[in-house]
């Protein structure tokens, strides 16, 4: 059996009740079946998902995990950092107090090691959903240790063989660790060690301006610490409308957030027990100094020690496993979902990709998965969440696209708030209200978001939305105020016409 | 708090000391020697070349309007065009310019590179059109005119507008000695189309494949405030093409299939600024429908010790900044030439604009000339918490000094909006109109 996940966070009785339900201390591998109609590779959000399914659907299901059931998103990633973000937005709105009228606390100190503990106790509690004891519980045999492929039908699990007549790679992603000279001996923190801090450092030096990057540097940033962002492209969040960026930028400066666009780190030194950085933009070299560096600048797939060559798996480093629109490797046996496959790095990716591989690999299903309609949303605040096509890649397939735009300080429940800072964007096909996409910035975009991806998934137009009532005092009022906005161009375009008619009666 | 005065509106007298008033930067500003053309009246500024581009521009409309004789605006000319013509085009790191592009600012006195700044493609855009526009004023046989019309065809036709292009044919926006070119893109409706138009335009190296094309696939059409509208937010951005070339009802694919043309859009383009101004969502003092204006200007920051007193500590201010609506950045500061070289688009909306602007906020003329910025926010008088109290102080913060380029763009739509001069010399140049042709530009005086 492999060796626990090493973890330095404190062990307290919050992390003890999550290690149990991950990862059992006393837990022992049962026997393996002679031949599983499903083996499962990984153990996070598509690995669980995809062996309830299967399990569901009858199939004797195996699971195999290296590390800890949940994987990135319960142990890593989404869970403890909004919990974290929660906490840092408490405390910007305690500073911000008098903005909504209320006092301004006297004494406002940040109890860090509070925040942490409050955030493993909310990590403990969503490990009880995500358990190895559910896993079994629906017929799951759950294996932990290193899953290698010996054939086209087998793989072995720390010396223990396997056969199956379906696989799937659901082995997800870990972080990118840039090769600066100097980072690695210096020491620096990735969302799967940041976690496990008890203290807070006095400086840090975010590396990388991409949604990991942004969303714990404007958290530590207001949780206290004196962070500075480093991005090495001229605006954060590359993948996001520029607009959505620049929004961004300018919440960062008023959290008074230290903000270097086009700035790589180009070498790291240990100066008196510091870590100085030097930071070179357009040509031109300057050096910061700070306590800890955290870097988030991607996530590379877990391919690499599965002896996919073996199982005749195609794959890189890169984009990992490869597999085609139905999420099939070369391997007609073997599937792939989640991290280790896509583009799409998320945890409801995960979670639908999984889905859609268990439908094709059991139940010569035909889902394909470029047929997915993919919301996303980065935790900052404001928030920017997007669904479907930007303009770009609307315009570069030659679709004429027209956005209906509604800044938040036109949206009621956002005034109320304070919430100003924002935008509603839909981007419809010219001429329709068929929507294409949809970027959203504001306090809770995540959640408004939503409503457009169910839209473009149920075929609802704009015009519907603008039909649709929306609860007045919410912010998703945006959303029917751009719709309002579409119908009023149609109504200014059928004028003539009816105007015509009358004329000619 | 709403303004109640009513609005006023500025007459052609007013309008013409305005424009005089402007173009007399170009004369205190310039260095008599080289002939280049301070960036700002602020001391030791330096040489921006697209300030000599814009004096290139205006030195026929002074002419024009008697305001300087023929022969000293050749003589201007010639001393600036002859000073980048025996520039160093080397590269090296104090050199002027490489490939025909020119570093953005130069010293006033050796024309070497100052501030470690960016060989600009887009500065170098505005300079050759200033050429341009002088070469087409300029047009007598008699020797001086002639060489200055020789000068401007050499610098032209050296610029290497292809070694500027990416992989994807966009060009990029600068390059520095010391890392090559910045990774900065054009991205989204900007000031660039003079820059595609005279790229295109280039007899010797005009851009390869379709950059213009792959530019405009990243603009947002987007319905804004009730305005369908191709989106920039800083003012500036949707007049800076438009002082040399004539967008009125001629279209590139872009404009055609929505039913629009750029000038137009400048239009529509202050209607968002104006309800953005009415809407104010940042509650500052001053803004409605006739005081508007953001965009890139320099502004007041934290540091300045005349806001020691007065500043809330709430409001982020932002300096040097390319200020824009909607989505700002915004901290009460309006540039009231942004607003009067919104002139050609909507004549009336704009006179009454800036006169209201002038008459409330005297204090952004300094010697007959607009500074680049005001924040009526930021009053000397303004009690500290005004958010909370809506109490506002009287008059502003203003900006100190002037700038070249406000006062360029200023002397040209003005001009524009009178008599059309550039307009009209610009029509005539085959470069512009072989460039606008090349880029997929149809219809109006086009045909």
């Amino acid at each position: 059996m492999a060796e626990l996940n090493t973890t330095t966070a404190p062990q307290d009785a919050f992390e003890r009740e999550r290690l149990d339900n991950v990862r059992p201390p006393e837990w022992h591998n049962p026997p393996p079946a002679d031949r599983y109609g499903l083996v499962v590779i990984g153990g996070g959000t598509a690995g669980r998902v995809a062996a309830y399914e299967a399990a569901a659907l009858g199939a004797r299901v195996a699971l195999i995990e290296h590390g800890l059931v949940g994987g990135t998103c319960l142990n890593v990633g989404c869970v403890p950092s909004k919990s974290i973000i929660r906490t840092s937005r408490l405390y910007a709105e305690m500073r911000n107090g008098e903005q909504y009228g209320a006092q301004v606390p006297l004494d406002i100190r940040v109890d860090f090691a509070a925040v942490m503990r409050r955030m493993r106790g909310i990590r403990a509690r969503i490990s009880r959903e995500e358990s190895v004891r559910r896993l079994v519980a629906a017929n799951v045999d759950v294996f932990f240790g290193d899953a290698r492929f010996t054939g086209t039908d087998t793989l072995a699990v720390d010396g223990t063989r396997f056969r199956f007549k379906k696989a799937l790679v659901a082995t997800g992603a870990r972080p990118d660790t840039p090769s600066i000279p100097g980072l690695a001996d210096a020491g620096y923190f990735t969302n799967e060690t940041v976690f496990d801090l008890t203290q807070a450092p006095r400086r840090l030096l975010v590396i990388g301006g991409g949604p990991l990057g942004c969303e714990m540097a404007q958290a530590f940033c207001r949780l206290g610490v004196e962070t500075i962002i480093a991005q090495e492209r001229p605006l954060f969040l590359p993948r996001e409308e520029r607009d959505a960026a620049q929004i961004l930028a300018e919440s960062f400066a008023r959290d008074g957030m230290e903000v270097r666009l086009n700035a790589r780190a180009v070498c790291v030194r240990v100066e008196n027990g510091q870590k100085v950085v030097d930071l070179v933009t357009d040509g031109e070299t300057s050096t910061v100094t700070v306590d800890a560096i955290l870097t988030g600048t991607g996530r590379v797939p877990n391919v690499d020690e599965l002896n996919l060559e073996a199982a005749g798996v195609s794959y890189d480093n890169t984009i990992g496993v490869h597999v085609d629109d139905f999420l099939r490797t070369d391997n007609r046996r073997i599937y792939a979902a989640g991290d280790a496959c896509l583009a799409d790095k998320f945890n409801h990716t995960a979670d639908a990709s999984a889905r859609l591989a268990i439908r094709n690999a059991l139940s010569y299903g035909r889902r394909r998965v470029s047929a997915l309609v993919i919301p996303w949303c980065t935790y900052t605040d404001p928030e920017i969440a997007h669904v479907g096509l930007y303009v770009r890649q609307a315009l570069e397939r030659k679709i004429p696209v027209k956005t209906f735009t509604i800044p938040m300080h036109d949206v009621d429940r956002a005034i109320t708030d304070d919430d100003e800072m924002g935008v509603v964007k839909i981007h419809v096909k010219e001429r329709t209200d068929r929507i294409l996409g949809a970027t959203i910035v504001a306090r809770h975009a995540g959640e408004m978001i939503n409503e457009i991806t169910l839209a473009m998934v149920t075929g609802i137009g704009l015009e519907t939305i603008a039909h649709t009532m929306h609860s007045y005092g919410t912010q998703a009022e945006g959303i029917k105020l751009a719709a309002d906005a579409f119908s009023r161009t149609r109504v200014r375009r059928a004028i003539p016409s009816l105007l015509r008619r009358w004329l000619q009666r | 708090m709403e303004n109640t005065e009513p609005a006023r509106v500025l007459d052609e007298q007013r309008l013409d000391r305005l424009q005089h008033d402007a173009f007399s930067y170009f004369l205190q500003a310039v260095n008599p020697v080289t002939g280049l053309v301070a960036d700002t009246t602020r001391e030791n500024s330096p040489c921006s070349i697209a300030v000599v581009g814009f004096a290139l521009s205006v030195y026929p409309v002074a002419v024009a309007r008697s305001w300087m004789s023929r022969a000293d605006a050749v003589e201007r000319c010639l001393k600036v065009l002859r000073f980048f013509r025996d520039s160093d085009q080397s590269g090296a790191p104090d050199a002027t310019g490489y490939n025909g592009f020119y570093y953005h600012f130069l010293s006033m006195d050796t024309g070497a590179r100052v501030w470690r700044s960016e060989l600009s493609m887009v500065d170098t855009a505005l300079l050759i059109a200033g050429a341009l526009t002088a070469a087409r004023y300029f047009t007598a046989s008699t020797a001086a005119e002639i060489e200055l019309r020789e000068l401007v065809e050499l610098l032209y036709r050296r610029i290497d507008w292809r070694w500027a292009q990416d992989e994807r044919g966009v060009i990029r926006q600068g390059w520095k000695p010391e890392c090559g070119f910045l990774h900065y893109v054009w991205q989204g409706y900007n000031e660039a189309i003079v820059l595609y138009v005279l790229a295109l335009g280039s007899p010797t190296h005009p851009l390869d494949g379709n950059g213009y094309e792959a530019w405009t696939v990243t603009y947002q059409w987007e319905n804004m405030y009730g305005y369908d509208v191709l989106y920039a937010g800083p003012l500036f951005i949707h007049q800076f093409s438009h002082a040399w070339v004539d967008l009125r009802g001629i279209q590139d694919r872009f404009m055609r299939e929505k039913h629009s043309d750029y000038f137009e859009n400048s239009r529509r383009a202050i209607m968002v600024q104006r309800g953005y101004a009415e809407r104010n969502p940042n509650e500052f003092a001053g803004y409605d429908d006739c005081c508007w204006g953001l965009t890139a200007c320099d502004g007041p920051d934290r540091g300045m010790p005349e806001l020691a007193q007065i500043l809330d500590p709430r409001h982020h201010l932002f300096g040097y900044a390319a200020r824009g609506v909607p989505f700002g950045p915004d901290d009460g500061t309006l540039s009231g030439w942004a607003v009067l070289a919104s002139l050609p688009f909507a004549p009336e909306i704009v006179l009454r604009s800036a006169g209201t602007m002038l008459d409330r906020y005297p204090g952004m003329l300094s010697g007959g000339r607009y500074t680049t910025s005001f924040n009526p926010t930021l009053a000397p008088d303004a009690p500290r918490a005004n958010y909370d109290t809506g109490r506002r102080g009287s008059g502003a913060w203003y900006s100190t000094g002037h700038f070249g380029l406000d006062q360029g763009i200023l002397v040209m739509m003005i001009e524009n909006h009178r008599t059309g001069l550039i307009w009209q010399l610009m029509r005539g140049c085959p470069y512009i109109v072989a460039g606008l042709r090349r880029a997929g530009f149809r219809g109006g005086w086009l045909s």
